[in-house]
């Protein structure tokens, strides 16, 4: 097996654990490369299927071609699919935006309040009425207990911090100190009631990886990681006033990972074009202690 | 495929252990910057920042920079620190020695290919020098080799070296690991490290690159017997899809398609109609690292948990009692009686301990007087499961021979499998293995009766102390149950006693022969789709054990109705006497309702 078959075999392991072993389960999706790479991985554990709701955190500042691509792909492969959106402060303008808060004030309330809310069923979600294609309010206010991200380790600090399966208390913090041993692919699947665990099938893969297999597989990515001709192009996606492009005139997958192989970000943070990791001090821990993905 | 595998350059997780500050990181910095394996420009910065700060240059601190640029996200390659030999490429797998952070030195240890031991030619063995080599041998790491470094604080002397080999073997010798090279080194000083050391004429091995290009990727274990154990069936009828797919990971050997495979512990045979995949042709046949799925020519009922095996290949063990060595991390002590979880692949089942044969200090090997395994402790034991498992031993197979167990909700302790113990049963499963290999199948699937009827097949059993009117409530949960428009019937022990076991003598030492009788018309009565409902005085544990064997345990329900007697697990549900019959025979249906085997609304349905 290369490498990267033994990735997506584990990967795949990891999917159908969760789902065997966990009710309402959700995978995020934020419809960049990371995610939309296990989205795809979800399709092959379950043969072409994806058996869970996605849940897509809409902070009203994305860059619109992500929100096409994510209606599109939605429609195409009849995904259950749901968003969520803190409306409150979008009326009041407390965004970064507005010129009310810091972009890491901004994160953790477009983002992390957001999605900790729609989790927990307490604010409304929208889900795609294939029929129409628009979405509608959803009924089920069932909390979402069981949470499937696209984390890789090598993006967010050190793997003995992280498990594949992670426990989070009732407020979505994390004890980074105590967390529970993982061996021989058996996972915590047990947890106290008000806990809930969020899932890492991609934590061992790497930003090459993720290219390569995006070109093994021909999965359909947002064409704002490329070069459209202006000689730069977004290696991070996120919301527009806070994300910016590289210098970088890779047109198309092949070109990106001949790029990256060059080793010509080597000493550049993927995330450098997130201007709110910045602001935290270089670091993501602060964000995703509170909840962020 | 195979062109690709051949081209990518090999990679080999490396774990590196031993007691703290014995040199683990220095270790570690150094082989970094003698493999050249450093981004550039990093020696210099580190080294820069020491004479800035006015502390000695230590190698550690390039691990320590190494750690602060991965929390930034920076860098690809370093991300779980790589570094390079003209043969692979290592990945080095953090694992703390502090004593706290065992289960992390657990967790990284357990992926890991291959492993070095640092011990301090100063200090010497330490007590986590031996733990950890303990724990490596549990965790199966074969590939070991010992690194004795700080050789120059010790002025490269022999004698030290040779002292530290001597009793350190003796004690793996003990634990049977056999360490394939004692290295002395000075990691600091760069001795030994990529090339030999002029300051050690007196030692012929290899250094300690060359020894980590001497470990060998594990042999394929796709030659093995087929184990893949069942994560689960799926049937996701979206887009009209009627595919019925056995998922799973093919943990070792291989299958094709038209192999005769047969699940364990059912004991269900069928044969391999295809194997499924998503975005790929269909392939013929799948070896072991795959996760896979297959759809078979019978529909058998098959569950998340069986291993799907080879006919004709060496088949797993079976049974409810194994004896196992366990190392317990969980904060309160494993104790007699007490219930905890085992899980093994795709399984989990109530287990307790049952023996306590030897408890031991992983630290010195010193059997110690317990009645009760402490956290960091190793044990030698008997585990009984409420119901039996398949398994291998751990020496034969890894995958499917070594188990966790979960205290409450957390994984407290992991084991090896080294005995299958006979619990009894040994008789009547191979029985039954027997009527499984040549059951003649109906051209009727299991599924499509299920699918007529509007409920699965089950067996609900009633027993407990004589006068506890479990007849009483076995008759009504029948009506009641034929009310819904479930297909269902009343089997009256009294019935088979002087008909179908009219042969049998009545006395006690027969009963055996009768349970097994009733057990085997269950099991007729479940494949013809029905809800059977049979009542049964004081059945004891190995009766019941006996029965759950025959029907293949499947939807079996265990009510115990009065007194228990049972032990713990083994009843599904507890009934108490005094309760109207009415209200005890509701429990019974809401309970076959949360089991999914029958509700209402689909059993009106014509």
């Amino acid at each position: 097996m290369t490498h990267l078959e033994k990735l997506e075999s584990q990967s795949v392991y990891i999917l159908r654990e969760a789902y065997a072993n966990f009710k309402n389960l959700v995978m995020l999706w934020s419809i960049g490369k990371d995610s939309t790479v296990l989205l795809w991985l979800a399709r092959k554990a379950f043969f072409g299927h994806v058996p869970f709701p996605l849940v897509h955190i809409d902070t009203s500042f994305k860059i619109p071609e992500m929100i096409q691509y994510r209606d599109r792909l939605a429609l195409e492969w009849k995904l259950n699919m749901v968003y969520g959106r803190n409306d409150e402060a979008l009326e009041e303008k407390r965004t970064f935006p507005a010129g009310q808060l810091t972009r890491v004030e901004c994160c953790k309330t477009l983002k992390t309040d957001a999605l900790v809310n729609t989790l927990s069923g307490k604010w409304p979600r929208w889900r795609m009425d294939h029929v129409t294609g628009r979405y509608v309010l959803d009924k089920n206010t069932e909390p979402y207990t069981g949470v499937i991200v696209g984390a890789r380790a090598d993006e967010e600090g050190s793997r003995s911090k992280e498990r594949y399966f992670s426990p989070r208390n009732k407020e979505s913090s994390w004890d980074v100190g105590d967390q529970p041993p993982e061996l021989w692919n058996q996972f915590k699947t047990d947890f106290a009631p008000g806990t809930h665990i969020r899932v890492h099938p991609l934590l061992d893969w790497t930003e090459l990886n993720i290219w390569e297999y995006i070109e093994k597989e021909n999965i359909p990515v947002v064409p704002l990681y490329f070069d459209q001709g202006r000689g730069e192009r977004y290696r991070s996606l996120g919301c527009y006033p806070c994300t910016f492009p590289v210098k970088s005139t890779a047109k198309n997958v092949k070109e990106i990972i001949e790029e990256l192989k060059t080793g010509k970000f080597r000493n550049i943070a993927e995330r450098a074009g997130r201007a709110q990791d910045a602001e935290d001090g270089g670091g993501l821990e602060t964000l995703r202690r509170e909840g962020y993905m | 495929m195979g062109t690709r595998e051949q081209q990518e350059k090999e990679k080999m997780a490396i774990v590196i252990v031993g007691h703290v500050d014995h040199g683990k990181s220095t270790l570690i910095g150094r082989l970094l910057v003698d493999t050249g394996s450093l981004p550039q420009g990093k020696l210099e910065q580190v080294k820069e920042e020491c004479r800035r700060n006015a502390k000695p240059f230590e190698y550690a601190f390039l691990l320590d920079a190494l750690k602060d640029e991965r929390q930034q996200g920076i860098t690809i390659d370093t991300a779980r620190i790589f570094f390079k030999s003209k043969k692979r490429d290592y990945i080095i797998i953090d694992a703390p020695g502090h004593i706290e952070f065992l289960k992390n030195m657990v967790s990284g240890a357990a992926r890991a290919e291959a492993a070095l031991l640092v011990i301090d030619a100063e200090e010497g063995i330490q007590e986590n020098s031996k733990r950890h080599g303990y724990l490596l041998s549990m965790l199966g790491i074969r590939q070991v080799a010992v690194c004795v470094n700080k050789m120059d604080l010790v002025g490269y002397r022999k004698q030290v070296f040779e002292g530290i080999e001597k009793s350190y073997r003796v004690f793996l010798n003990e634990i049977g690991l056999k360490p394939l090279a004692f290295i002395p080194l000075s990691a600091r000083e760069g001795e030994n490290l990529t090339e030999s050391s002029e300051n050690l004429p007196w030692y012929k091995g290899p250094s300690v690159l060359s020894m980590l290009d001497l470990f060998e990727k594990s042999p394929g274990i796709e030659h093995k017997p087929l184990r893949m154990p069942v994560q689960a069936v799926y049937k996701f009828t979206e887009n009209e899809d009627t595919r019925r797919i056995i998922a799973g990971r093919v943990e070792s050997g291989s299958l094709s398609v038209g192999d005769k495979v047969v699940f364990l512990p059912s004991n269900k045979h069928s044969v391999v109609k295809t194997i499924e995949v998503f975005n790929a042709p269909q392939p013929k046949k799948a070896s072991a690292g795959w996760s896979t799925g297959v759809t078979l020519t019978e529909q058998i009922y098959v569950n998340r948990g069986e291993i799907m095996c080879k006919a004709g290949e060496v088949l797993p063990k079976v049974s409810s009692l194994l004896r196992t060595e366990i190392f317990w991390m969980g904060k309160t002590p494993m104790m007699l009686d007490r219930l905890y979880k085992l899980k093994i692949a795709a399984t989990q089942v109530p287990v307790r301990l049952k023996t306590l044969e030897r408890v031991i200090d992983a630290s010195d090997l010193k059997k110690v007087n317990k009645k009760e395994i402490g956290r960091h402790d190793v044990a030698k034991c008997v585990l009984q499961a409420a119901s039996p498992i398949a398994f291998d031993l751990t020496v034969d197979l890894e995958s499917t021979g070594r188990f966790v167990i979960v205290d409450g909700y957390d994984i407290a302790g992991g084991g090896i499998i080294q005995e299958a113990i006979d619990d009894g049963q040994v008789g009547i499963r191979k029985q039954v293995a027997e009527r499984e290999l040549k059951w003649d199948f109906s051209v009727v699937e299991p599924a499509a009766r299920s699918d007529r009827y509007g409920h699965l097949p089950a067996f609900v059993l009633l027993t407990g102390p004589i006068g506890m009117d479990k007849k009483g409530i076995a008759k009504e949960l029948e009506k009641r149950l034929f009310e819904s428009g479930a297909k269902t019937y009343f089997l009256g022990m009294g019935n088979l006693l002087r008909g179908l076991n009219a042969d049998v003598e009545t006395h006690r030492l027969e009963r055996h022969e009768q349970v097994r009788r009733m057990g085997e018309v269950a099991h007729l009565f479940m494949d013809a789709g029905l809800i059977v409902v049979a009542t049964g005085t004081h059945l004891n544990n190995a009766e019941l054990a006996k029965l759950l064997e025959v029907t293949s345990r499947e939807r079996v329900l265990i009510v115990n109705v009065g007194a228990g007697h049972l032990k713990k697990g083994v009843a599904d549900l507890q009934l108490d006497p005094k309760t109207p019959v009415s209200k005890n025979v509701d429990r019974v249906l809401q309970f076959l309702r949360d089991r999914k085997i029958f509700s209402e609304e689909s059993s009106r349905e014509p």
